[in-house]
């Protein structure tokens, strides 16, 4: 099986075939020569010409890294095959900007109700979680256009609040 | 001695006090809201009673309904921790009437360290230094008025507040109204008590603190220092003991002004003196916190005292075992408090599932933790997940190995700050002690430094990568835990795209 994998902005293909118990791997074309052990879901251990690599995988409501020593590295792996990954999500365009809650919480304030005029990096709304005040920016110069949410409302990761144009 | 205790918190200090009463051989007593039923504390208390819904006001900080469980179980007294009701005056009284011993202070002394503005005047009568500003509570239009009098920068801060909550930072006058008027929400939400007062900003201070032991006969010792210079958002992020600029001179002279503060409030049990040092090793009197601190570890590790233990025998009547002559530091100690937050992200909060978890251990390293791998962090409370200490001879063998300890620790499914430690502990200034309050938000507001990975290393991660996307079981793109199936929350959401991105 080809993997695409994006890391570091370059792209990388790396081919992984069962051999017996192990695992043949080729990187790039060029055959990489490994170890590969399992000592826990999410964690591989990998020798490499005698060098130990303990890689750790995590995976957040975000996005998804490895994990090496004190290394992190984003990573988005593509099977080339599949025509559902290569579809990109549309783009905002048209100078509108979103603002979405970067974690679930309840919205206390909207401090610039839509149709204020906001400067880039002046406060939206105010969401609380885990006791903390947080203040959502603005992502720039504009208009409020809508604000989607009221204050009170619970909201989670990744929903869009409030839009500025 | 007390046969059972009730611990009024959650989290890694509720589990911090269970360890101590354990030893002491005393039962313990839990308590939980809906979101903790699988918390920690819970399963390792020796019995365990519910409160009520996750909101701390209908939870952990519910008078009646704590005072009841004390009453059905048969504790004998209640260790508050910290947070929640630990500085809370009508709960160390309602205690007292219900019969049941309040692990503190008295609530008088509470009443006058606890409002910051009644400790003020208090230690300006008693000839302490303080900060200048009002010793009283302010209107907003008093504050903008004595702000302009004393000059900006100002402080505004919650009478009633602690923990960062309630504070706010004003450069100038047109900041004053949108400052004060979210720090009194926070203090109303926090603390149930929206009362504010204002000081002028010392530039750049160390925060210093001194732990003071009383006992209720009259005898008060300090056991020197912590510095927690190192904040963000005036939330301590790491502290040491002792500091580097505290010299036996400039000790005696802080901790004599702490246990005076002390004795003239009638304190009894574990508390601090919070002092800011100027660049002239001036310090000042901030604030007396009457209960066990979060950082109290670094002062254990240094002195060898075990703050709950002591805690626990002067609230039941016990003389202080030692006398001041008798307190030595020895070696250096440093924690790190973990919390479930991204720092690559403005420190957003991270609740959710810890799907891997990978604890330090060996020589010199303690951890106070509250969690566990397959727990769910709510996001009701406050995101400490953890405390990670070391001791060893020196500060330089110390941060070495607090170094080696981070290496060591992993916590997969949710965002932490341990990569915030690791930028910090190999910070040039922060390996020369040369810190202040604004270190950490001077080190956030600098471009992190891209340290070139070796291409090596980015090799073994490509591999990783796709053997990571080869080996996860179907299950896991379609969302991780079956328990999880009835509410389909973002987490999963997330989860289930990211699933999906993968193949």
């Amino acid at each position: 099986m080809i993997y695409e994998v994006i890391i570091q902005g370059k792209t990388r293909h790396v081919e992984l075939l069962r051999a017996g118990s192990g695992w043949e791997l080729k990187l790039d074309g060029k055959a990489f020569p490994a170890d590969i052990g399992f000592p826990q879901p999410g964690v591989l251990s990998i020798l490499v010409d005698g060098k130990s690599y303990e890689v750790k995988q995590q995976i957040t409501s975000v996005e998804t890294s490895i994990v090496i020593g004190q290394e992190r590295f984003s990573a988005v792996v593509r099977d080339p095959r599949s025509l559902a990954s290569r579809r990109r999500a549309a783009d905002d365009g048209h100078g509108v900007r979103k603002i979405t809650a970067p974690m679930p919480g309840k919205v206390v304030r909207i401090a610039a109700p839509a149709g204020t005029e906001v400067e880039s990096g002046q406060a939206v709304l105010v969401i609380e979680a885990m006791k903390m005040q947080n203040e959502l920016k603005s992502p720039k110069k504009g208009t409020v256009k809508k604000i989607i949410v009221s204050e009170g409302e619970a909201v989670e990761a990744g929903q869009v609040l409030a839009e500025v144009e | 001695m007390f046969k059972k205790v009730l611990i009024a918190n959650r989290g890694e200090i509720a589990v911090r006090v269970i360890r101590g009463c354990h030893e002491l051989g005393i039962a313990t007593v839990a308590v939980f809201s809906d979101a903790d039923r699988a918390a920690l504390h819970v399963s390792q208390a020796d019995e365990a009673y519910h409160l009520g819904p996750a909101s701390a006001t209908e939870s952990y900080l519910n008078i009646p309904k704590v005072l009841d469980v004390a009453r059905r179980s048969g504790a004998q007294a209640i260790h508050p921790g910290y947070g929640f009701l630990s500085e809370n005056a009508r709960f160390a009284r309602a205690c007292s009437e219900a019969g049941v011993k309040f692990i503190g202070p008295s609530a008088e002394a509470m009443e006058l360290m606890g409002s910051k503005t009644r400790a003020r005047q208090a230690m300006q009568t008693a000839g302490v230094p303080v900060v200048p500003g009002s010793a009283k509570g302010l209107s907003l239009d008093e504050a903008r008025e004595l702000a302009t009098r004393i000059g900006f920068p100002v402080m505004i801060k919650a009478a009633a507040g602690g923990g960062g909550k309630g504070m706010r930072l004003v450069r100038t006058a047109g900041e004053i109204k949108s400052a004060y008027e979210t720090a009194q929400s926070e203090a109303l939400r926090a603390f149930n008590d929206g009362e504010l007062y204002l000081e002028k900003l010392i530039e750049n201070p160390r925060h210093i603190e001194i732990q003071i032991l009383a006992d209720e006969h009259g005898n008060v010792v300090h056991l020197g220092e912590r510095e927690c210079s190192l904040q963000r958002r005036h939330q301590k992020v790491v502290e040491e003991a002792p500091s580097a600029v505290v010299d036996q001179d400039l000790r005696g002279r802080m901790g004599m002004v702490a246990v005076q503060a002390a004795r003239s409030a009638g304190y009894s049990s574990a508390g601090t003196v919070e002092f800011l040092v100027d660049s002239a090793h001036n310090f000042f009197f901030l604030e007396m916190n009457t209960r066990l601190q979060v950082e109290h570890p670094v002062t254990e590790l240094v002195t060898g005292v075990d703050l709950v233990h002591l805690q626990l025998r002067i609230a039941a009547g016990e003389k202080l075992p030692f006398r001041q002559e008798d307190v030595a530091l020895r070696g250096h100690a440093i924690e790190c408090r973990i919390y479930a937050e991204d720092p690559e992200n403005n420190f957003y909060p991270s609740p959710g599932r810890i799907t891997r978890l990978m604890q330090p251990s060996g020589p010199g390293v303690r951890e106070d933790s509250g969690v566990y791998e397959g727990w769910k962090v709510p996001l009701d409370y406050d995101p400490m997940l953890s405390k990670l200490i070391v001791h060893a001879p020196d500060r330089a063998s110390a941060l070495a190995r607090m170094r080696r300890a981070l290496d060591e620790y992993f916590v997969g499914g949710i965002k932490t700050n341990l990569p915030l430690f690791r930028r910090v502990l190999g910070h040039p200034d922060f390996v020369a002690a040369r810190i202040d309050t604004g270190f950490l938000d001077r080190l956030l507001a600098a471009p992190v430094p891209v340290a070139e990975s070796s291409n090596s290393l980015a090799d073994v991660a490509a591999i990783s990568a796709a053997l990571f996307a080869a080996t996860a079981a179907p299950s896991a793109a379609n969302g991780r835990r079956s328990d999880d199936s009835q509410k389909v929350s973002a987490w999963k959401r997330a989860a289930r795209s990211e699933g999906i991105e993968r193949l």
